[in-house]
């Protein structure tokens, strides 16, 4: 499934999004947005999750987690394909102190079998200037640069924003 | 006007090859795996080419081609790789508008720039490495009467460059000249996304570059630009590109203790002092057009100029007078010379732009014009094309804390020069700004109070050789563009001799 460049019109979630729909999230995203993975929140002092994933992008994940192994994601800043999440194997990017964890989702295989934690990494000086900003990570099609896993797919992972009050 | 045949058809100025393999050692040269990716045009989003689909295997290919070509390389004499530059530049003079259209082809940019701006600068890049190693002298200094240091530069022997796709050509000369001119061999890999152009100059010029000297390994940055930059083989990386990547370069350079040059981006102010608008002169009229530079390669530039930051004693008649600039602009066809803003260089890009277009919209800032994607007609209308849009808002939103990397400018007003300033200086980044004031003391203290690496004074987006180009803060390290990129590319050899015969007395 891809959505392409919508953000306002709903897409339901199609049965590859898994048998359990993973909608449980007691988090609210804006309605309009299809959030089938939910990150739990890790920022320090916060409840609300931070970061969203759509179907497509989950399915990206999966695919990618059966070739790679475990993932993770850090959002990218700066020139060029700056503004993307970048997915690297877990372990790949070294992250520090200079990095906020913004959340780790819980992927699971089509069949609702756990796959394993996923992070998602912004670098602490972005954060401050994303914090109002809610992120759903989606995949439309595309050819990134930088070392993300996906860019031979024909697939890129794209960050999309929500205001939030977080 | 004039407009340029579409490449792959009748009376075209160059004709791609349907497919390109590496360059290795110069021979063109199969992938290992024997996979091909196709290279798309943004112009009207089709398919024209496809080019190798390089793996770690091409890499190590491509370094034993380098390292087999590098004792001789590395050993001429700056006489023979300045003649060797200067062929180059001439053999590109000779194929200006071949190579033109080619870039624009690859990248969806307006001709216009090909043909004035990316090309010509290339040429002229060459020609100044060619100018700059031959008057490059070493240094030694008399230590006492009978010991001398003498300081050599040396080549560093094989380095790796991974290119961007917003100036492909030139981004990659930038890179190229100064390692070249220093004596290295070379491996590049140009962006996914513009694989093309690069390897229509190589054709042109292999005859003149000795075999192995200079290596183009195309590929994903995953499975090709990985096993470069993390390489145990290559002395030193350059990267243009995001700050992640850049970043990650940097963990695989400290794993091998190698150097690294980054150039990652920024979000550049561009500051509009109330002087400007004394006169309705030439003068006012240099800065609307400064005002509007934003929409240059269709704001897929690291420098591009997208805060306009205005003064609030002539905000409201200089942003009605710049908007109405910005209507002018002319998009359409980039093969057109009359055409000012062609595509986006790539379809995630125009996603990436549209999804900031959704941000800015919501976090409440004013579309003064522009705002969606543009449709264009006939065979363009599969192409990756956006309206210039202006954004009115304040300095803590998204779109004017990150690069969007489209014709898209976000406009904030200033009271005082101390706010400007401050305003100027609130972002992550620090690579380029402007400053538009007739008050040469105010120009001064504001380009000399902005943290960027380069400020233009009354104009913008001009790039000739021997300005250095680089960044502050999170937009990178090194200076690109100048003769110290030359100490980027060299190791420096410091000989220390004694020439008295007496012992030194400790034994």
């Amino acid at each position: 499934m891809s959505i392409g460049a919508q953000t306002t019109a709903s897409v339901p979630a199609g049965p590859e999004n898994g048998p359990h729909g993973e909608q449980e999230s007691a988090v609210e995203f804006p309605p309009g947005i299809d959030v089938a993975l939910t990150a739990t929140a890790t920022v320090a002092g916060e409840t609300e999750s931070r970061v969203g994933f759509t179907p497509a992008a989950v399915e990206l994940m999966r695919q990618l987690w059966e070739s790679h192994g475990a993932l993770m994601f850090h959002q990218s800043g700066g020139c060029c394909d700056g503004s993307a999440p970048m997915c690297f194997p877990a372990g790949e990017f070294r992250t520090g102190d200079s990095d906020v964890l913004l959340g780790v989702a819980d992927l699971t295989a089509q069949d609702g079998s756990a796959l394993g934690p996923v992070e998602f990494w912004i670098s602490a000086e972005q954060f401050e200037a994303w914090r109002r900003t809610r992120l759903v990570i989606d995949a439309v099609p595309g050819r990134g640069s930088g070392f993300s896993l996906e860019t031979p797919t024909g697939k890129r992972f794209l960050t999309r924003s929500e205001l939030c009050s977080v | 006007m004039s407009v340029y045949t579409q490449p792959g058809k009748d009376g075209s100025v160059v004709t791609f090859k349907p497919r390109y393999e590496h360059f290795i050692g110069g021979q063109w040269v199969a992938p290992v795996k024997g996979q091909y990716f196709e290279d798309v045009t943004p112009v009207t989003g089709q398919a024209f080419t496809e080019v190798g689909r390089g793996t770690a295997e091409d890499i190590e290919a491509a370094l034993d081609a380098a390292w087999a070509a590098a004792p001789s390389w590395n050993a001429s004499t700056p006489t023979q790789r300045a003649l060797m530059l200067n062929k180059i530049a001439d053999r590109m003079e000779e194929n200006l508008e071949l190579i033109a259209v080619a870039e624009t082809w690859d990248n969806g940019k307006p001709v216009r720039e090909t043909l004035n701006a990316d090309i010509p600068l290339a040429i002229d890049h060459f020609r100044y490495f060619a100018g700059a190693i031959r008057a490059q002298e070493g240094h030694l200094s008399q230590l006492d009467e009978d010991t001398v240091a003498y300081h050599f530069h040396e080549p560093l022997g094989v380095v790796g460059q991974i290119i961007p796709w917003n100036f492909p050509i030139l981004m990659a000369v930038w890179k190229l000249a100064p390692a070249l001119a220093a004596g290295n061999c070379v491996v590049l890999k140009p962006a996914e996304q513009t694989p093309a152009s690069i390897l229509v100059l190589m054709e042109l010029i292999q005859d003149l570059v000795p075999d192995g000297v200079v290596n183009i390994v195309n590929g994903f940055g995953v499975e090709c630009g990985k096993p470069l930059a993390s390489n145990k083989r290559i002395r030193k990386i350059a990267f243009t590109g995001e700050t992640t990547t850049g970043r990650l370069i940097m963990q695989y350079a400290s794993e091998n203790i190698i150097p690294v040059t980054l150039e990652l981006g920024g979000k550049s102010p561009n500051i509009f002092f109330e002087d400007v608008a004394q006169q309705k002169d030439g003068f006012y009229d240099k800065a609307l057009e400064g005002f509007a530079f934003f929409a240059l390669n269709s704001g897929e530039v690291c420098t591009c100029p997208s805060r306009a930051l205005i003064q609030e004693s002539i905000y409201d008649q200089f942003l009605a007078d710049g908007i109405d600039r910005v209507s002018k602009i002319v998009a359409g066809n980039p093969l057109d010379t009359d055409t000012m803003i062609g595509a986006q260089a790539s379809t995630d890009q125009l996603e990436k732009i549209l999804s900031y277009l959704d941000i800015g919209k919501k976090e409440g800032a004013k579309v003064l014009i522009g705002g969606e994607r543009a449709e264009l007609e006939g065979d363009l209308a599969g192409g990756y094309y956006v309206q210039p849009t202006v954004f009115e808002g304040t300095n803590n939103m998204r779109i004017f804390q990150e690069e969007i990397f489209g014709p898209v400018l976000s406009v904030a007003k200033f009271g005082s020069y101390d706010d400007a300033i401050s305003i100027a200086n609130d972002t992550l980044y620090g690579l380029g700004a402007g400053v538009w004031a007739r008050s040469g003391n105010t120009a001064y203290r504001a380009g000399r109070a902005i943290q960027s690496g380069r400020v233009w004074v009354n104009q913008y987006h001009s790039y000739p050789a021997h300005s250095a180009f680089g960044g502050y803060k999170s937009s990178g390290i090194g200076r690109e563009n100048h003769l110290m990129m030359l100490d980027h590319y060299q190791q420096t050899k410091n000989m220390l001799v004694s020439y008295t015969e007496s012992p030194q007395g400790f034994f």
